[in-house]
């Protein structure tokens, strides 16, 4: 609650700075706006941002940093008969926080005052019964230990707070007259925003990079404490795929990747050719009634979300590939066994790839100059001579480009396969053989009730930053060849 | 019967490869050629002239049906290559684009070799037998395109690589391979320096014993330079249509003669 009030007068006094900085711009000119370096508006924008802008982003650094800071200190304070190696630390710390935050209840419904609260001793008070009375429940007794750290913690945020609120008043309130002394008709106000919007834009990219750094960190170190636990050359090269919640499971890479592999290459034989011929249609033969009617509706192919394509998978395809290809079916052959295959996931898949390809397709096909099709045509080419012979070729790196991204998205696809393709790890040929990928076991790996620190769970980061690796070395190979080829014609 | 004459008239003179009779050509609601009747003798260069958006490119595209790859031009009229109504609903427009070959205002070599881009044309009309028949087509179409000497060393690089003028002669080259009749050319030199432009010119001048040549141009000294027959154009209509010497020396209508001397335009 504070932070809020903190971050409203915050606003307020950047509100006035606006107000007060464009005031002493205009009298500095002796109210002729033709005298000012910038418009009038600028001087208070400066104000305003120079108030706003530094205050903020050290209160955002604080509320990161001073928990943090907090729980290292408070965690100096827990004996180490307690608290003997760090996961156990971690629930100890966590206890804490609990009893700090009940002790904040119980003030705040009176059934404790502030000095109680401070002076508690577990040997006179019953900790768990009084915070249990304002509706905290406790799973344990609280031990002396414990109850001595909360207080401890409550005191240290307390002051932690106070110091905050000071700092950012500090800084915003120095924001303020410093940029209100500078405010003067020569002062350069134009530039300082200019500058002042180029930095907030620089940040916001840089944090998308930032969390995309971080995200990649955290799986690695994941990783790395997984090969701590487990055999990397099992991971790398093994042949089976056996979890096993006793321990000492078989956990390889290679069957999941031939599951991924085996189910994204049928959905790209699904998605390639229709998304390209849909593609070559709408730009080279629709007229624009047809295009801007067909268009719209092959993309929203690409807006329905993959969990819908899951049942489709389950409850339409996979059943009409059944009653095709298994037992009683109509080719009376007895080759499938239950709705899920990878052919059932990779079908659905290349579905939902179509508009992907043929809208990248499409654009691209777009680009090759008007030029190439009129050369073509005026020799006494065939419509389709010319897209065969001089747009494709030409649209050629761009439209493996596409395929490369569809196929990066085939591959990271989780809730498709999860719903369409099985659960059996192995290497078989056989597409109507049920078979796991990568993504699919993540996600079992990750829901289960195994302990987080076995092997059996932290295999998900592994397998995950190998899904990782591979769809950006697609991406960037397929980033590689479109850029390539747009230098060709622009 | 009105058909008829022209027909007849155009197999008695002999000389005439192209005969328009009253065409119009409607973009959407605007009319951009009204009532042309222009007659394009055989081994003869005839150039339009005119000035922007006066429709002499829009009416070159109409001796090859170009326009049919626009949805919303519409043509109407006839016009006649060798006494055949091209626009005739039994002419497949694909067959007559081989024999009236297009040269473009922006030289648009494909992004294939050099070989590749002349022998296109051939190979899409099935012209040659076997490889060797092919080569010497491609040989024989860069020689008339004066290009041969200066690629013959590099017939398997791209043709993009080609510099401006370079590629304009190739694509030319291109259009004589497949053995047109008529060959359009929609401004050959507008993105050419002099140099190069001096070299098409001369091609051009060539090129008049064997095809009959229609030029659009913006340039007059081009049109005097290299053309016989001239055509102008004004607001879609054709206003003067004669021997070249003629249209720039004696204009019989007042607007040529303020176009040439350069007060419209």
């Amino acid at each position: 609650m504070p932070t809020l009030w903190l971050v409203v007068s915050l606003l307020v006094l950047s509100a006035a700075g606006f107000v007060f900085g464009r005031q002493r711009a205009m009298s500095s000119a002796e109210g002729n706006a033709k005298e000012l370096h910038s418009l009038p508006s600028y001087y208070g924008h400066n104000v305003a941002f120079t108030t706003l802008l530094p205050a903020l982003g050290a209160l955002a650094i604080w509320l990161l940093v001073q928990p943090m800071f907090i729980e290292s200190r408070i965690s100096q304070l827990i004996p180490e008969e307690l608290a003997p190696d760090r996961q156990t630390l971690g629930l100890v710390m966590s206890d804490v926080g609990r009893v700090a935050e009940g002790l904040d209840v119980a003030i705040a419904k009176g059934a404790l005052s502030a000095d109680e609260a401070k002076s508690l001793r577990t040997e006179l008070t019953d900790v768990r019964a009084r915070l249990g009375e304002v509706g905290v429940a406790l799973g344990a007794d609280v031990r002396p230990e414990v109850l001595e750290a909360a207080q401890q913690y409550r005191v240290m945020s307390k002051t932690g707070n106070v110091l905050m609120a000071v700092f950012v008043a500090v800084l915003a309130l120095g924001g303020f007259s410093w940029s209100y002394m500078q405010t003067h008709k020569d002062f350069r106000a134009r530039n300082v925003v200019e500058k002042g919007i180029l930095s907030l834009l620089i940040l916001a990219a840089s944090l998308a990079i930032l969390t995309t750094i971080g995200i990649v960190l955290s799986m690695f170190f994941e990783t790395i404490n997984f090969f701590k636990l487990h055999n990397a050359a099992d991971f790398f090269f093994g042949r089976t795929w056996a979890p096993n919640f006793r321990g000492d499971s078989e956990l390889s890479i290679l069957p999941l990747l031939w599951g991924t592999l085996y189910v994204s290459v049928i959905a790209l034989l699904v998605a390639v050719p229709v998304g390209l011929f849909a593609a070559v249609y709408l730009s080279e033969y629709a007229n624009n009634t047809v295009r801007a009617f067909a268009k719209p509706l092959l993309e929203i192919l690409a807006g329905i979300p993959t969990i819908v394509y899951g049942l489709f998978a389950l409850l339409t395809v996979g059943p009409l590939l059944v009653g095709t290809f298994g037992k009683g079916g109509f080719l009376g052959v007895e080759w499938m066994a239950g709705a899920t295959s990878v052919l059932t996931a990779g079908v659905v898949m290349g579905i939902m790839l179509i508009p992907f390809v043929s809208s990248l397709s499409d654009d691209i096909i777009n680009a090759v100059p008007q030029a190439m099709r009129d050369g073509s045509l005026g020799l006494g080419a065939t419509r389709s001579e010319t897209i065969r012979q001089v747009v494709l070729p030409a649209a050629l790196p761009g439209i493996v480009g596409a395929i490369l991204l569809a196929a990066s998205r085939a591959i990271g696809e989780t809730m498709i396969v999860v719903m369409g393709a099985g659960a059996i790890a192995k290497f078989s040929g056989n597409p109507l053989d049920s078979m796991t990928t990568i993504t699919t076991r993540i996600v079992s790996q990750l829901t289960g009730d195994t302990d987080f620190a076995s092997p059996e769970t932290l295999v998900a980061f592994a397998l995950g930053l190998s899904l990782f690796v591979l769809t950006l070395g697609l991406n960037v190979l397929a980033l590689y060849i479109v850029r390539k080829y747009r230098e060709q014609y622009e | 019967m009105n058909d008829m004459q022209f027909t007849d008239r155009a197999v008695d003179q002999k000389e005439t490869k192209i005969a328009a009779h009253g065409v119009n050509v409607h973009y959407g609601e605007a009319h951009a050629i009204k009532d042309v009747n222009v007659e394009i003798e055989d081994k003869t260069v005839t150039a339009f002239i005119g000035p922007s958006g006066c429709g002499k490119s829009t009416f070159l595209r109409c001796l090859n049906r170009m326009n049919d790859t626009i949805d919303i031009c519409n043509v109407t009229g006839n016009i006649l290559l060798d006494g055949e109504d091209i626009y005739d609903k039994r002419v497949d427009p694909v067959q007559l684009r081989a024999k009236v070959g297009m040269v473009f205002q922006k030289p648009n070599p494909f992004p294939k070799t050099i070989y590749d881009n002349v022998a296109y044309g051939p190979r899409i009309h099935g012209l040659a037998k076997n490889k060797a028949d092919m080569d010497e087509i491609v040989e024989k179409a860069l020689r008339r395109g004066a290009i041969w000497d200066e690629v013959k060393d590099r017939l398997d690089k791209p043709g993009t690589g080609l510099s401006g003028g370079q590629q304009q002669r190739l694509c030319i080259a291109r259009a004589v391979a497949t053995e047109p009749e008529v060959l359009l050319m929609d401004e050959p030199c507008s993105a050419l320096d002099p140099i190069a432009t001096a070299q098409v010119e001369e091609l051009i001048d060539e090129l008049r014993t064997q095809y009959s040549v229609v030029i659009v141009t913006h340039s007059m000294q081009q049109a005097a330079r290299v053309s016989q027959k001239t055509a102008f154009f004004h607001l879609g209509t054709l206003v003067e249509f004669g021997h070249t010497g003629q249209i720039f020396t004696n204009p019989e209508d007042p607007r040529t003669e303020s176009y040439i001397t350069g007060r419209i335009g």
